[in-house]
């Protein structure tokens, strides 16, 4: 399946993002090594220029490293993987206040009924087991 | 590096119709670029003066610094908005065919597509469907290792699951220094495969930039562009 695109941001942007997603969900763990170009470009199916420029994104940040002729690496430092978490929980976490906002709910509202829905969750797990 | 497409104050007409009135545009090598615009605005002109089927009015045109000619045609390889193959041809005729006619025709190549896409090699074009033949027809166009490629409606007769593989298929085979220009209505489909994208209108390019930039600057896909500057 390849990844999807939204219109108004610019796909290496949004390729970048979705590498980023995998490296700190863990698809791509910790100084293992990345498809190349070619082969994310048919992943993404998306043009292998667009993915150079998203991998460089990555690289200037230095969540990704290249090793000079065998390709490219997700970084060992756990510091960069850390930082780039703390920033998309940010930036998840405003867009959220955002959307609730737009509902109508205060952000104390908002930060309540994520209480009531956490309790909720560790109901259902507690069934579930 | 001389551009793999130049165009200087490129003119064609038909009789008294004006198809291209002074096009300028110059493409480098190594990009994916779609070639847009509405119906009758000079895209299949374009193409069929840079493969040297037609020959300009006035103005100029040139191929990897070559005026279009036999040389070109070795550098050039072509789609054409119609079939051309002979209909008694089986599909494995037609790849001997190109084998025959391009040195730089890649016959595994050609083979592993067709199989992958289901083509029977040894039905002749007459029995395939319309998509089938289209296939076929992209499959050996993609299959030469050419400097320009010059694609005229390619995905439209083709289903969408067969339009990914296409897809797929242009981006993990073309080479850094090689053009590809895509001309289709099917802007949705393609544009993330592209670099850039030209819209061209009454025969003058209407606007010629990158895709990324376009939706950094102003928010908006080339899809949804296309539809606002050439709103009905």
């Amino acid at each position: 399946m390849a990844w999807q695109f939204s219109s108004e941001r610019p796909i290496y942007v949004q390729v970048s993002d979705q590498i980023v997603s995998n490296i700190l969900t863990g698809v791509y763990k910790k100084g293992e090594k990345l498809p190349s170009v070619r082969e994310f470009a048919s992943l993404a199916a998306v043009n292998p220029n667009t993915v150079q420029r998203a991998l460089s994104e990555l690289e200037s940040v230095g969540l990704i490293e290249t090793q000079r002729n065998t390709g490219k690496f997700v970084t060992q430092q756990g510091e960069a993987i850390e930082m780039a978490r703390e920033k998309r929980g940010e930036v998840l976490a405003s867009e959220f206040l955002k959307s609730m906002a737009a509902l109508g709910y205060s952000p104390e509202q908002t930060i309540s009924l994520l209480q009531r829905a956490q309790i909720r969750e560790v109901k259902s797990d507690e069934c579930n087991a | 590096m001389s551009a793999t497409l130049e165009c200087r104050d490129l003119k064609k007409s038909y009789g008294p119709n004006m198809a291209l009135s002074g096009l300028n545009i110059e493409l480098p090598a190594g990009k994916i670029i779609g070639l847009l615009g509405p119906n009758g605005s000079g895209k299949t002109t374009l193409i069929k003066l840079a493969c040297g089927l037609l020959t300009p009015t006035e103005g100029e045109i040139k191929v990897c610094g070559q005026q279009p000619g036999t040389e070109s045609k070795a550098l050039v390889s072509y789609l054409p908005e119609r079939t051309y193959l002979p209909q008694w041809m089986t599909v494995t005729d037609c790849m001997d065919y190109f084998q025959d006619f391009y040195p730089d025709f890649d016959y595994q190549r050609a083979v592993s597509m067709l199989e992958s896409l289901h083509v029977p090699a040894k039905a002749r074009m007459k029995t395939l469907s319309k998509g089938t033949k289209e296939k076929v027809q992209l499959v050996l166009v993609m299959s030469r290792r050419a400097k320009l490629y010059l694609l005229d409606e390619p995905i439209g007769g083709v289903d969408p699951a067969a339009r990914d593989y296409i897809l797929n298929t242009i981006i993990s085979n073309y080479c850094e220094d090689s053009t590809i220009l895509i001309s289709t209505h099917l802007i949705a489909d393609i544009e993330k495969v592209l670099d850039e994208f030209i819209f061209i209108q009454n025969g003058q390019i209407v606007s010629y930039a990158s895709t990324d930039a376009l939706r950094e600057d102003k928010g908006k896909s080339v899809d949804e562009y296309f539809r606002e500057v050439f709103r009905c």
